[in-house]
């Protein structure tokens, strides 16, 4: 019985190419795995293989020929009669089966449905307030987890026995012991890969970066191991792990030390992305990244550690992943912001109210999933918006926030938004310099008047 | 790399460790000790394992022969990198760890790794397909395959990431002290990543149950060992660590089976990893694209002829008395279940288009 063999494609996208070279000739004995012409393309060139023992009967397109058609047929060989899988080829031709009828829809694919988020828990009545740092706020929401459940623990540089390179990780070791809260070597990408790979097998790892700006060394597993697997595994294989640490510029610590992560990491489907300015957001906010399902990038800032903030004094306080908080209600200009940057837009806002202008400031707290929806009733509400970032101008959340601003806030704008943003420069040492880089108050208030028309 | 200097205010518990101090006793205990030398036996099977050998072997080349067809016929896309040459490795590993109990991740030649997890080949070649069916429902593709229930954990792209994963997993097992072992399987290329190496000395340090499992099949794409590697004899890679290491030859199953069961008693017993380097070869390109011209083909042949894991085991077989007639049958077995694979990747819908969205995240937000 005849068996046709068929011009293979060398890639999805080649339709024809060239038969450069017959290693067999009509009457030999072919076994499995013997190479049987080469084919050829401009771009690449590959050995045909017999998958089934035969003889070849026919040799029906010349060596040398160009523009040989995929799925025409070139050989014909005699195979031992076994009807099924003799065939070295399955009949369909390729193009027919393979791809799909483009339709509108795959062009306009649905897009997520929105979610309605929940609100920050309700305070109980006389509750009382007490004041932590935001450094305390961190480690007793971790504490405060790790009590709770068994398979979170923590691991960095420093984390044990040092107390923390920034004491957050402070009395961890001394509750928790050195099997739960594990000192690494200086090895980002290894201890980044090592969490992921034990959130893959099952624990809830807490990994603390000393800075974010060496989880540079660590970004692929972030990105590639920890954000994509649940998706390419089809739901099958999560990976709940909390990257934290300190993120953006701290103090005269030059270029290398200094810079804001958040429009990365916030860029990536499958990751969960938080910044909290206050020590009640940082505790809420961590405590909900450790509990989640999904991998978390969670951005701290070194000089907010030591602030001390109010904060609910309960058993377990939560709060809600992808919600922002208004922080100041007004009903003139809406100042957006995040992790420091809120500090500077409530000063702004107070010395706005100073001259007759009523600020609005919202802390959008999780970047990705971010809650336009917050951003936009205060858009409609008071019509002029500014984003206040303390990070670079290109590609920022600021931008993001401007680009939903237009696509769906466009007809409540009665001025264009303004961003305010460090400088577009490596982060410089010199005081003088360092001081002109960095966003501030005043560039908060300044484009505030502006797009007030004042 | 500058670390940032402890800055806030604290009273720490534990003073720094200053550079000046003497190294720790623990160190300077360790300097002189030898490394263990692990014992590298051919393992002795029975006639029912040389055959199930035999078959898994089988399984998996036919299976890569037709993935190699599919590629060809356009049904599958994207990158396809087969396991052809590399069979008696996985076979010989596999058939020695505890399934439900041990853990397996590999890189992106991973069709082999899976068949020989016992995972059905239907929803191996419908993802290659892209299907619906597909282990991964068509989103993973090729390279990115996964199955938690057959402690599988992919499937993996990036040369070098699934070995610092492994290890992750190891850390899983010693933390929930469930006895598992993980077998991270990386190629000579990945041997030389920097995370390779960052993984070996935090396994060591802490002892993880893990087995560094090199299939060094001789090319990472297209760069010869010899040209990549200043340091050519991979299963020393782990010295420098205090990890031992073992060199086995890959296209022998029952050598590689003989082997790694020393290496298990070895991580079971809480001694910490092991590094084995399975030398093996790939007979076909890197991936499909690949036209191979950097090796002749006479050294493909040869090895070919020479050292083919299935044709040694049917020599084996026959002299053992095992009839041709019953090896016939048995391929025609594995063809068949080839086929239906194939069959089913083919005849499987595209995935629907409201998948696109769903399984970015876990939870709802």
């Amino acid at each position: 019985m005849a068996i046709e063999l068929k011009m293979p494609a060398l890639s999805p996208t080649m339709e024809e190419g060239t038969l450069a070279k017959w290693l067999v000739k009509e009457g030999d004995e072919v076994s499995s795995g013997d190479i049987l012409a080469e084919i050829e393309t401009d771009k690449a060139t590959m050995e045909f293989e017999a998958v089934d023992e035969g003889v070849i009967s026919k040799i029906i397109i010349a060596e040398g020929t160009d523009g040989v058609a995929v799925g025409a047929v070139i050989a014909e060989m005699t195979g031992e009669d076994e009807e099924e899988g003799a065939s070295p080829v399955p009949s369909p031709a390729p193009e027919a089966s393979s791809k799909p009828e483009p339709s509108p829809e795959i062009a306009q694919p649905a897009a997520a449905p929105p979610v309605s988020r929940a609100d920050d828990p309700a305070v109980p009545e006389g509750t009382s307030m007490i004041s932590i740092t935001v450094r305390e706020a961190l480690r007793d929401a971790m504490a405060e987890e790790m009590r709770t459940d068994d398979s979170v623990f923590v691991m960095g540089e420093e984390v044990a026995e040092y107390q923390g390179a920034y004491k957050v990780t402070q009395g961890l070791l001394d509750e928790f012991g050195s099997k739960r809260v594990i000192d690494t070597p200086i090895t980002e990408h290894g201890f980044a890969g090592i969490g992921a790979g034990a959130a893959m097998g099952g624990l809830k790892p807490i990994v603390e970066f000393m800075t974010f700006n060496f989880a540079m060394q660590a970004i692929d597993q972030i990105i590639n191991s920890a954000a994509k697997t649940n998706y390419m595994s089809g739901g099958q294989m999560r990976c709940p792990i909390v990257f934290r640490g300190p993120n953006g510029a701290a103090s005269r610590v030059g270029a290398q030390h200094s810079q804001n992560y958040g429009p990365w990491y916030a860029g990536v489907p499958g990751l969960i992305v938080m910044a909290p300015y206050d020590a009640a957001d940082a505790k809420g906010l961590l405590k909900a990244a450790i509990r989640c399902p999904d991998p978390v990038v969670f951005l701290e800032n070194e000089l907010l550690y030591g602030r001390s903030f109010e904060i609910p004094d309960l058993d377990d306080y939560v709060l809600p992943i992808g919600k922002a908080r208004i922080m100041r209600e007004g009903a003139d200009v809406t100042i957006v912001s995040y992790s420091i940057g809120v500090g500077l837009a409530l000063e702004a806002a107070d010395a706005l109210a100073g001259e007759g202008i009523d600020a609005e400031v919202i802390d959008l707290r999780t970047l990705r999933p971010l809650d336009t929806e917050t951003v936009l009733q205060s858009l409609a509400k008071t019509n002029r918006l500014v984003v206040a970032e303390e990070g670079w101008p290109t590609c920022s959340i600021a931008s993001e926030i401007i680009a939903v601003c237009m696509e769906k806030g466009f007809d409540d704008l009665d001025a264009p938004v303004a961003r305010v943003t460090n400088e577009d420069v490596p982060l410089p040492y010199a005081a003088n310099l360092e001081k002109a880089a960095l966003i501030d108050s005043d560039r908060i208030i300044t484009a505030a008047k502006k797009v007030c028309y004042r | 790399m500058a670390k940032s200097p402890q800055k806030a205010p604290s009273k720490s518990k534990t003073p720094a460790k200053r550079a000046s101090k003497a190294p720790p006793k623990k160190a300077s205990a360790r300097a002189g000790a030898r490394l263990p030398v692990l014992k590298t036996p051919i393992y002795k099977a029975s006639k029912a394992e040389l055959m199930e050998f035999y078959e898994q072997m089988l399984l998996i080349r036919r299976f890569e022969e037709k993935a190699g067809q599919l590629y060809g016929l356009g049904l599958i896309g994207g990158f396809c990198h087969l396991y052809i040459g590399q069979e008696a490795v996985v076979t010989g590993l596999q058939s020695a760890i505890e399934p439900g109990k041990d853990s397996v991740i590999t890189g992106y030649r991973d069709h082999g790794h899976m068949l020989a997890c016992g995972i059905d080949p239907n929803i191996v070649m419908a993802e290659l397909t892209g299907r619906a069916s597909g282990i991964s429902k068509g989103k993973g593709g090729s390279m990115h395959m996964f199955s938690v229930e057959h402690g599988f954990y992919g499937g993996h792209g990036i040369v070098g990431a699934q070995v610092s994963l492994g290890t992750g997993l190891a850390f899983g097992h010693k933390y929930k002290e469930d006895g598992g072992v993980c077998l991270a399987y990386f190629g000579d290329g990945a041997s030389n990543q920097g995370q390779v190496y960052e993984s070996f000395n935090m396994a060591e340090l802490w002892k993880l149950p893990v087995i560094f499992v090199i299939e060094n099949n001789q090319y990472a794409m297209g760069t010869s060992v010899n040209r990549s590697s200043s340091e050519d004899q991979l299963y020393r890679r782990g010295e420098s660590f205090r990890i031992p290491g073992v060199q086995v030859d890959g296209m022998d199953v029952l050598a590689v089976r003989g082997a790694v069961e020393e290496a298990l008693k070895y991580v079971r017993a809480g001694k910490g990893p092991v590094l084995m380097e399975l030398k093996t070869y790939r007979y076909r390109g890197h991936s499909m694209s690949d036209p191979a011209k950097y090796r002749s083909r006479d050294e493909v042949q040869d090895v070919r002829e020479k050292s083919d894991p299935i044709e040694r085991l049917k020599v084996m077989l026959m002299k053992q008395g095992v009839k041709e007639e019953d090896l016939k049958a048995l391929d025609k077995k594995v063809r068949k279940t080839v086929l239906e694979a194939a069959d089913f990747a083919e005849e499987s819908p595209e995935p629907e288009l409201s998948e696109l969205y769903t399984d970015v995240l876990v939870g709802q937000y």
